[in-house]
C-alpha cells in the first residue's frame, strides 16, 4: 500500500504528538502522581505507535511500544515514575524526533534502531517487580483479578466493565439462551478506512446476533479512536465458527480471535467489583482515568482544531474561520449582482443605490481580508510549547536550576511569521539562560532565590505582536560589553568610550559578539543576537533591549501581525506618491513653519510639551517639495517605540488598504523603502518604513 | 550559472539582439522572460543611477534598469522603439532598457570568440558571435546584473 500521501499527514501529527508529549513528560516531571498526564502520555505513545506502524516505520514503532509498555504499567499501578525514568523518556522522545526528522528529509526513518534506549525502557520495565513489591501486594488483595493483565491480546474482552445498559444487555442474552462470545477484530495494519471496516463487522455480527458491548467504545470505534484491534462481547444463537467466518468476510481484516465469554458471575461481577472497590480507595485518580479515557479523545480532536504546529507550507484552518469566508464570498457576490442589477437598471433611480452599493461592496471586501488574514494567522504556541523541555535540559546541563513562565502562547501571528521566529526566540532564551542568569550561589550571595526566573510573555499591541523574552539575572555589563568591544575591534576605544549605554547595548547585536568568557555548546559562540537581529529585522520587526545591572534583562520583539496587507496613509512628497503603514502614524499635525526650532542643529518641534524631531521627506527622497515654505506644514507623527518623529509631506491623500509587494532583490538598497504597493490606476506607489527613519 | 562557455561547446543557443547606442547586444533567450513597451516608471530614491525604479508588470513590481547607464553611456533616449526587456533569473525579475530590439539569432556556441582585449572588471561581454549582420556582443547577464 503506497503511504506516501499520507506523509504529510503523518509528519504533522506525529510532530503534534511528539510536543505533547514533550509537556506530559514535563508535567509528570513535576507532578509524578498525577494520572491525567500519565494516561495522556500513555495514549500519545499509543497513537503514536499505530501511525507510525501504519506508515510502515518499523523502529519508530518499536520504540513507541517498549514506551507504551512502560506507561502501561505505570498507569496501572506497578511503576513508579522516578527521575532516571523521565530521563530515559526524554532521550526516547529525542530518538523519535530523529526520526520524524529522518522522515521529513528523505521519507525514511534511518537506521538507528536505539537499541541503548529500548533496553533502558525494558530495564525499567524488569525493575518494576523488586522496587514497588509492597504495592503490588496491597493491590492485588483488592483486585483479585491480575489474570486481566497478563491475557494476551486476544482475550482483551476479559477487561471490558459493563456498564448498567451494557450489563442488563448481558443478562438478558442470557436468560434467552444465546451464546455469549468474546471477540476481538484484528484489521490489517495496511486498512485505512479502520472505522468502515468496523462497521461493516458490526454489520456483519448484527445480523447474526447482537453486540453487548465493545472495547474501545462502540462510539470510539466508529471514530476511528482504536488501533488495530477492537474487542466484542456478542450475544448470538449461531455457533463461534459462524460469527468468526461472518466477521472474516469483511475485506482487510486480519484476524478475528473467539471465544466463549465467562458469563459465570464471577469474572464479570468481580471486575465490576474491583473497579469500584479501587474506585473507592484511590477514588479520584481512577476515576478520573477512566474519564480521561474517554474524554482525552475528545480532547485530542479539540487540540487539532485549534491549529498546531505544521509541515510544509499547511495552515490548519478552523472550520468556523472557513465559515465565515464562504459567508463573505456569498455576500460579495450579492453585491455584485445588486451592482449588475442597478448598471442595467439605467440611470433612472440609480445614483443613490449605486453608491450604496459600492459601500457594501467596500465592507465586504473589508471583512473578506480580514477574514482571509486570519486564516493565515496561527497561534504562536507551536513554536513555544518546545521551550520548557529545553529550559528543563539546559538547567541540567548548566546547572543552574531555572524556571520558565509563559504567557500569550495563543497569540496569533502570520504563519510565515510564527516559522521564523523559533530560532530567535530559542537564542534569546538560551542567551537569559546562559548569560543572563548567574549560578546559584552568586544569586544566593545577592538575595535573589536560588532558582533563575525566565519569562517569555506574548502580547499583541495594535497592529504589532509584541514578545518579550525577560529574566531576573545578572543584567548587562556595559562597562564589560564596551571592553568587549574594543577587544574584538568593533569599536575603537574613543568610540566606545563616547558611546551612550544604549548604543553599547547596540554592539551585542553586532557579528562575532559574545561577551561570555567561555565558550560553551549553549551559546558563547557569538552568532546569536546578531542572527536574532537580522533575522527579525527581516520579518519587518525589531529587538529592544532593557537591561539594569544586577536586576535582570528584557529583550522585546516587536513584529507586524501580518506582512502582506496594510492600512496605509497615502502621501505626496514632490510629485511623487508614498504610503506610511497606518499602524506607527500617531497624529497629523498643521505645522507652521515659525513652530520649527533648531537644537544642536536638528529641527525639532514642540509639539504639546513633547520635542519631536522632525524629518523633511523630500529632502531624504531627494525630491523637490512643491509647497511654498512660508505656508504651514503637514506632519504625520510617527511613533516607533517611545520615539516620535514628524513626517512632513506636502499633501494627505487619504487613508487606503495597500497590499505589499517586494521589489526583489535588485533593488532593495533602500532601507527606509519597505516595498512598494499598486494603486487602482495602476501606478506604484513606495511605502516608506517609518521604523528606519526615525 | 550556464555561462561557462566550455561546458555549452556544442550548443546553438538563441540570442535576442538589441541595440544599444551604434552596438548590437545578444541577450540569452532562456533569461528572457518578456519584452514589453517603455512605460512609467516609478523613480525609487537612494539606488544606484543606473536603477531607474520600479514598474507595474501585470500586478507584480519589477526593477528596471538603464544598460545605458551601467555602461557609461549617455541615458536613454525613450522613442517608439524604446523596450524594456523582463529578464528572470533565480527566480528574481528585473527589467533592462534597451533602444530598440531587432531580431532572434541562432548562434553556435562553438563560433564564439572570447573577449580578450580587456580583462576589465566592468566587462559586460562575455564573447562576441558572427552573423551576416556583423558582430554581436553577447552579454553576461550575470556580470550586468552584479552591482
Amino acid at each position: 500500500m503506497d503511504v506516501s500521501q499520507y506523509l504529510d499527514i503523518f509528519l504533522d501529527e506525529s510532530k503534534e504528538h511528539l510536543q505533547n508529549l514533550n509537556t506530559q513528560v514535563l508535567a509528570l516531571e513535576q507532578d509524578s502522581e498525577n494520572m491525567d498526564t500519565i494516561n495522556e502520555i500513555f495514549r500519545a505513545a499509543h497513537t503514536f505507535k499505530g501511525m507510525a506502524g501504519t506508515m510502515g516505520y518499523k523502529r519508530m514503532q518499536n520504540l513507541t511500544h517498549d514506551m507504551e509498555n512502560v506507561f502501561s504499567e505505570v498507569r496501572n499501578g506497578n511503576l513508579k515514575v522516578n527521575g532516571a525514568m523521565i530521563d530515559v523518556l526524554f532521550q526516547c522522545l529525542d530518538a523519535l524526533e530523529e526520526y520524524i526528522t529522518n522522515i521529513q528529509d528523505s521519507a525514511d526513518e534511518g537506521e538507528n534502531d536505539n537499541e541503548p534506549l529500548i533496553s533502558a525502557l525494558n530495564g525499567l520495565l524488569d525493575g518494576k517487580d523488586e522496587a514497588p513489591k509492597q504495592e503490588k501486594v496491597v493491590e492485588s488483595k483488592e483486585a483479585p483479578t491480575p489474570e486481566v493483565k497478563e491475557e494476551p491480546a486476544d482475550g482483551k474482552w476479559n477487561s471490558i466493565n459493563f456498564n448498567n445498559d451494557e450489563q442488563k444487555a448481558l443478562d438478558n442474552a442470557i436468560s434467552s439462551g444465546k451464546n455469549i462470545y468474546g471477540l476481538t477484530v484484528v484489521v490489517q495494519d495496511s486498512c485505512l478506512l479502520k472505522a468502515a471496516r468496523a462497521f461493516l463487522v458490526f454489520k456483519a455480527i448484527e445480523e447474526l446476533g447482537e453486540i453487548i458491548a465493545a472495547t474501545p467504545s462502540v462510539q470510539d470505534i466508529e471514530d476511528e479512536k482504536f488501533e488495530f484491534d477492537f474487542s466484542l462481547i456478542v450475544g448470538s444463537e449461531a455457533d463461534a465458527g459462524k460469527v468468526q467466518a461472518a466477521v472474516k468476510s469483511v475485506s482487510e481484516i486480519a484476524d478475528c480471535i473467539i471465544a466463549p465469554f465467562q458469563v459465570a458471575g464471577e469474572t464479570v461481577e468481580e471486575a465490576v467489583v474491583e473497579t469500584t472497590e479501587v474506585a473507592n480507595v484511590t477514588t479520584e485518580p481512577v476515576k478520573k482515568a477512566a474519564k480521561e479515557e474517554s474524554s482525552s479523545a475528545n480532547k485530542s480532536q479539540e487540540k487539532k482544531s485549534g491549529s498546531k504546529p505544521q509541515v510544509n507550507r499547511t495552515v490548519r484552518v478552523d472550520i468556523e474561520k472557513l465559515d465565515v469566508l464562504m459567508n463573505l464570498v456569498s455576500e460579495l457576490i450579492i453585491a455584485k449582482n445588486s451592482l449588475v442589477s442597478s448598471a442595467t437598471a439605467g440611470n433612472k433611480e440609480s445614483g443613490g443605490t449605486f453608491n450604496e452599493q459600492i459601500e457594501y461592496l467596500e465592507s465586504v471586501t473589508t471583512n473578506l481580508h480580514e477574514s482571509v488574514m486570519k486564516v493565515r494567522m496561527v497561534p504562536i504556541e507551536s513554536v513555544v510549547n518546545k521551550f520548557p523541555r529545553m529550559i528543563r535540559d539546559l538547567a541540567k546541563k548548566l546547572d543552574k536550576p531555572m524556571e520558565l513562565y509563559m504567557s500569550g502562547e495563543e497569540t496569533e501571528l502570520d504563519r510565515t511569521v510564527v516559522d521564523e521566529i523559533g530560532d530567535p526566540l530559542m537564542h534569546l532564551l538560551r542567551n537569559s539562560a546562559d548569560h543572563g542568569l548567574e549560578t546559584p550561589d552568586v544569586r544566593i550571595s545577592r538575595g535573589k532565590p536560588e532558582v533563575g526566573s525566565i519569562y517569555l510573555d506574548a502580547y499583541q499591541d495594535g497592529n504589532n505582536v509584541v514578545i518579550e523574552v525577560r529574566d531576573d539575572g545578572n543584567g548587562i555589563d556595559i562597562e564589560a560589553v564596551r571592553n568587549k568591544a574594543i577587544e574584538r575591534g568593533v569599536v575603537t576605544e574613543e568610540q566606545a568610550m563616547a558611546l551612550e549605554e544604549d548604543e553599547v547595548i547596540q554592539l551585542l547585536f553586532s557579528a562575532g559578539f559574545s561577551t561570555a568568557k567561555v565558550v560553551s555548546d549553549v551559546s558563547g559562540r557569538g552568532v546569536g543576537l546578531d542572527v536574532v537581529k537580522s533575522k527579525i529585522e527581516a520579518l519587518s520587526g525589531e529587538v529592544e533591549v532593557k537591561t539594569k545591572l544586577g536586576e535582570g534583562t528584557t529583550f522585546i520583539i516587536r513584529l507586524p501581525l501580518t506582512l502582506a496587507i496594510i492600512q496605509a496613509l497615502m502621501v505626496v512628497v514632490g510629485d511623487e506618491k508614498y504610503a506610511i503603514s497606518l499602524g506607527s502614524i500617531q497624529t497629523i499635525e498643521d505645522i507652521s513653519p515659525a513652530d520649527i526650532k533648531t537644537v544642536q542643529s536638528k529641527e525639532v518641534i514642540n509639539l504639546r510639551g513633547t520635542v519631536i524631531p522632525i524629518i523633511r521627506l523630500d529632502e531624504i527622497l531627494d525630491c523637490k517639495s512643491t509647497r511654498d515654505p512660508n505656508e504651514n506644514m503637514v506632519a504625520a507623527i510617527v511613533k516607533k517605540g517611545d520615539k516620535l518623529a514628524g513626517l512632513i509631506v506636502d499633501e494627505l491623500i487619504g487613508q487606503q488598504e495597500i497590499v505589499i509587494k517586494s521589489m526583489g532583490k535588485y533593488i532593495n538598497k533602500c532601507k527606509f523603502i519597505s516595498g512598494a504597493t499598486i494603486l487602482g490606476d495602476g501606478e506604484i506607489a513606495l511605502i516608506l518604513d517609518a521604523n528606519a527613519l526615525i | 550559472m550556464a555561462y561557462d562557455i566550455s561546458t555549452n561547446v556544442n550548443d546553438i543557443i538563441q540570442f535576442i539582439v538589441v541595440n544599444i547606442g551604434n552596438e548590437q547586444y545578444g541577450i540569452d533567450i532562456n533569461y528572457i522572460d518578456n519584452i514589453v513597451r517603455m512605460q512609467s516608471i516609478t523613480r525609487v530614491p537612494k539606488v544606484s543611477p543606473y536603477l531607474r525604479g520600479v514598474i507595474n508588470l501585470r500586478g507584480e513590481v519589477i526593477p528596471v534598469m538603464s544598460l545605458r547607464i551601467k555602461m557609461g553611456l549617455e541615458p536613454d533616449e525613450v522613442t517608439k522603439n524604446t523596450r524594456i526587456i523582463i529578464i528572470k533569473m533565480n527566480h528574481e525579475s528585473i527589467g533592462l532598457i534597451v533602444d530598440s530590439v531587432k531580431e532572434v539569432v541562432n548562434i553556435n556556441m562553438n563560433e564564439v570568440e572570447k573577449v580578450s582585449f580587456d580583462n576589465r572588471e566592468d566587462s559586460f561581454v562575455m564573447g562576441i558571435g558572427k552573423q551576416d549582420a556583423g558582430l554581436i556582443s553577447l552579454l553576461d547577464l550575470v556580470a550586468v546584473l552584479q552591482e
